[in-house]
């Protein structure tokens, strides 16, 4: 079954405990920015928690020149390790920027739902403020709708409720 | 090394020279990190001059420094510090700020800035080393413009080549810092501020508008990675689940709490301690100011902060909850009962980037001054009455760009209160509610149902810091032994457990093996080094441990409403409170450390500065 991280603005608070854990279960290390997942705030108090989507047609697949992403039974976007060659095509195919190179890494990093059971929801959860929730993958383009550059989404919402 | 670096950036500004300083983990075991270790880089670098130092001058230096907790353990703080401008001593003042897990994932525990830059600069760190960069057209700026401003450049440095990421964070000050107030404060997030201490101005002295940092890498491995997964599992769940009611009210429940329930909110420049307006309430805040419910720093399960906006058709004054000192302080304390308005002077506070306990105390003794009549509407400007809130609005603004009356009020209340009472050719201390320099925070001791120690401001390091106080006995969560230990392993007050459980904590990341005993002997020793260099003092005031380890006048007037009316604690009690105290450290009845206490904490070398405290403060001896 395919699955999906839903997040929801409105109850994000900006903790990064999400951050802290991906990275925790996919580096064994406290790494922020080797975590697929991301927080971004750039007006203070208005979080905007951003992950892949898992689109409906992976723009970001079927880039790859070396065949390097394949698409999990989950719906995640899968990478080979051993055949990343870094080369970037996936990150410009993708609408929303969201494949990373990150320094000390030798493949791009990107959400792979850790296998069902994705730690940052899990974190999210037991922190008690579920902003992030998983539920069945919703079709179509509406996934696309959490894509808007987020350094931006973070200013509409504050410019919304007249703070920015 | 486990848990930290072991390595500082040290910039000179003057010379617009950087270099890496190793610190040997030797150091960090002693001092620990965060303010334990600003102290040890003070002493060492100023000690010997000390008294001569001038805070504001290019000699101080400016540290913003981690801890070996600090990314590990749940929340985030930084710890801002340097000679004080307030005390002339050490604060080890904390903020939260992101910028600490952005400076150790690149690399460094932190930052020592030195000299002064001829124009203004904004400083950026990444893994690539160090910019000096020019922040001209920042200057004058605060809040939210300043925000803007700042996110517009600093979205130039996003590498979106490799990926769409995340903006740098950044520590910055307002104009009260550039103007060298007193009062001023080291900002963050547009409400958070490393109040205590008045290190803005430090950073204004030296022309540096913000620091900003963006780290790469992991943090330092840990050195006992299953210990720490499941210690951490267990500490987020006890926090989670400990805090939900705190997390829904924040410290802002504290307006009503602290004043009708624990009677020891400031109320009228401390002539009351005790309200029961209904209008000024955690409550009334939520109804007519939260525009969102919960706010949290880097991996911080509390969720302590809210987001405030007053929108007047103009324009908007956001702020946090406001938490509960900058809301007493800003409120109760000015006579300011009306959430509101309350809400709108935090705003512009946090804006002109000055302190709300420090600058809500200094204003609460002018209101008082004016209603006495040593202070006219002549030399004020508008008619400084209680709760005349657009009145203290303008004198806020003049505070921050000390302008009239500003530009006393901006040395903070104890300066302050030195000059206008040489003006009326009386004694104004006595209304000055302040502690070494310092305004006491927004918890009262004579109640005795909050703050029960006596002690706790007369006998702290850091004078009025509420989050630093003094109390017996040593080895406990009450003493100031323990706050330095929280400050230093940089863990946020709000997150501690129990004490066993922070000491593996910071035994499963630094791998260390520490007893309670040795923490407490850790926090005694930043406490002793600190104490050192607060009684040397100077260069324009200096402290007499027989005059200044006191209470504010204030504290021994008995209150006068509420349930504990006629409270006040007695002279000889807080006198003998505080012998004991200085025993228990290891320090003689005037609270200077006795050399044995110096071998027994492997200080030695501070021997050279204790005897000029003795040459000055018992020169007959």
């Amino acid at each position: 079954m395919k699955i999906w991280i839903l997040r929801d603005y409105s109850r994000c608070v900006g903790c990064r405990l999400c951050e802290i854990e991906c990275s925790l279960r996919h580096e064994g290390l406290v790494w922020p920015a080797a975590s697929r997942i991301r927080i971004y705030e750039s007006v203070f108090g208005f979080p905007i928690p951003y992950t892949c989507v898992q689109c409906d047609d992976y723009p970001c697949v079927a880039s790859c020149p070396t065949k390097a992403l394949s698409v999990a039974e989950s719906g995640a976007v899968l990478v080979d390790e051993s055949s990343c060659i870094l080369c970037g095509s996936c990150i410009n195919a993708c609408p929303g920027r969201i494949p990373r190179m990150v320094e000390g890494k030798r493949a791009v990093i990107i959400c792979d739902l850790c296998g069902g059971n994705p730690a940052c929801v899990e974190a999210c959860e037991s922190a008690g403020f579920n902003a992030l929730r998983l539920v069945r993958k919703p079709g179509g383009e509406v996934v696309k709708a959490y894509l808007n550059n987020p350094v931006k989404a973070s200013e509409d919402l504050a410019r919304k409720l007249c703070v920015f | 090394m486990f848990g930290f670096w072991g390595k500082l950036l040290d910039i000179d500004l003057s010379r617009g020279v950087t270099r890496v300083v190793d610190v040997p983990e030797e150091v960090f075991k002693k001092f620990i990190g965060g303010r334990g270790l600003a102290t040890w880089v003070l002493w060492r670098e100023l000690g010997s001059r000390w008294e001569l130092i001038d805070p504001l001058s290019p000699e101080n230096l400016l540290l913003i420094l981690t801890g070996p907790l600090t990314g590990y353990y749940p929340g985030i703080k930084i710890v801002v510090s340097g000679k004080s401008p307030q005390s002339n001593g050490v604060v080890g003042s904390t903020l939260s700020s992101e910028l600490g897990v952005e400076l150790k994932s690149a690399g460094y525990d932190g930052l020592i800035l030195r000299g002064v830059s001829r124009s203004p600069v904004y400083i950026y760190v990444d893994d690539a080393g160090v910019q000096i960069r020019d922040a001209t057209p920042l200057w004058g700026l605060g809040g939210l413009k300043l925000v803007k401003e700042l996110n517009r450049l600093l979205y130039e440095d996003v590498r979106v080549e490799r990926g769409l990421d995340t903006l740098p964070s950044y520590i910055y000050i307002g104009p009260a810092g550039e103007n060298l107030v007193r009062t001023s404060v080291v900002m963050s997030k547009l409400a958070h501020a490393a109040g205590y201490g008045g290190y803005g101005a430090v950073m204004g002295s030296k022309k540096v508008k913000a620091i900003v940092a963006k780290g790469y890498g992991p943090l330092p491995k840990v050195s006992d990675e299953s210990g720490f997964i499941k210690l951490r599992k267990e500490v987020l769940s006890e926090l989670s689940n400990r805090m939900r009611v705190f997390r829904y009210w924040g410290t802002t429940e504290g307006l009503w709490y602290t004043g009708y329930v624990t009677s020891s909110e400031p109320v009228r420049n401390w002539t009351e301690e005790w309200h029961d307006v209904r209008t000024f309430t955690h409550e009334e805040v939520e109804r007519r100011c939260w525009i969102r419910n919960l706010w949290s720093d880097w991996g911080c399960p509390t969720s302590c902060m809210k987001v405030s906006r007053v929108f007047d058709g103009v324009r908007s004054y956001v702020t946090d909850g406001p938490d509960y000192e900058m809301g007493a302080y800003l409120g109760s304390n000015l006579g300011v009962f009306d959430a509101v308005s309350m809400v709108k002077l935090s705003a512009l506070a946090d804006e002109l980037g000055l302190c709300g306990i420090q600058t809500g105390n200094v204003l609460g003794f002018a209101i008082e001054l004016f209603e006495r009549g040593y202070l006219t509407e002549a030399d004020v400007g508008c008619d400084l009455r209680w709760g005349n809130a657009d009145c203290i609005m303008k004198v806020l603004h003049d505070i921050a760009y000390r302008q009239g009356i500003g530009a006393v009020l901006a040395e903070g209340t104890y300066r302050a209160a030195l000059k206008l009472g040489e003006r009326a050719g009386t004694d104004l201390l006595k209304y000055a509610v302040q502690v070494k320099g310092v305004a006491v925070g927004a918890h009262g001791i004579r109640s005795g149902l909050d703050y029960p120690q006596k002690i706790a401001y007369a006998g702290s390091v850091q004078g009025g810091d509420h989050t630093s106080t003094a109390g017996r006995p040593l080895k406990s969560t009450e003493s100031e032994a323990f706050a330095a230990f929280l400050d230093s392993a940089v863990i946020c007050l709000f997150n501690t457990v129990d004490t066993k459980k922070l000491v593996d904590y910071l035994n499963v990341v630094t791998g260390w093996g520490f007893s309670e005993e040795d923490v407490y002997m850790g926090g005694a020793r930043i406490l002793t080094v600190q104490r050192v260099l607060l009684l040397l003092g100077g260069p324009d005031v200096f402290w007499d441990p027989r005059e200044h380890d006191e209470n504010p006048e204030r504290f021994y007037e008995p209150l006068t409403s509420g349930p504990k009316k006629g409270e006040a604690p007695k002279r000889e009690e807080v006198r003998k409170d505080l012998i004991s105290y200085y025993e228990e450290l290891g320090w003689d009845e005037l609270g200077i450390p006795r050399e044995e206490t110096l071998s027994r904490l492997g200080i030695e070398e501070l021997a050279k500065e204790v005897e000029r405290i003795k040459r000055r403060v018992t020169p007959n001896a």
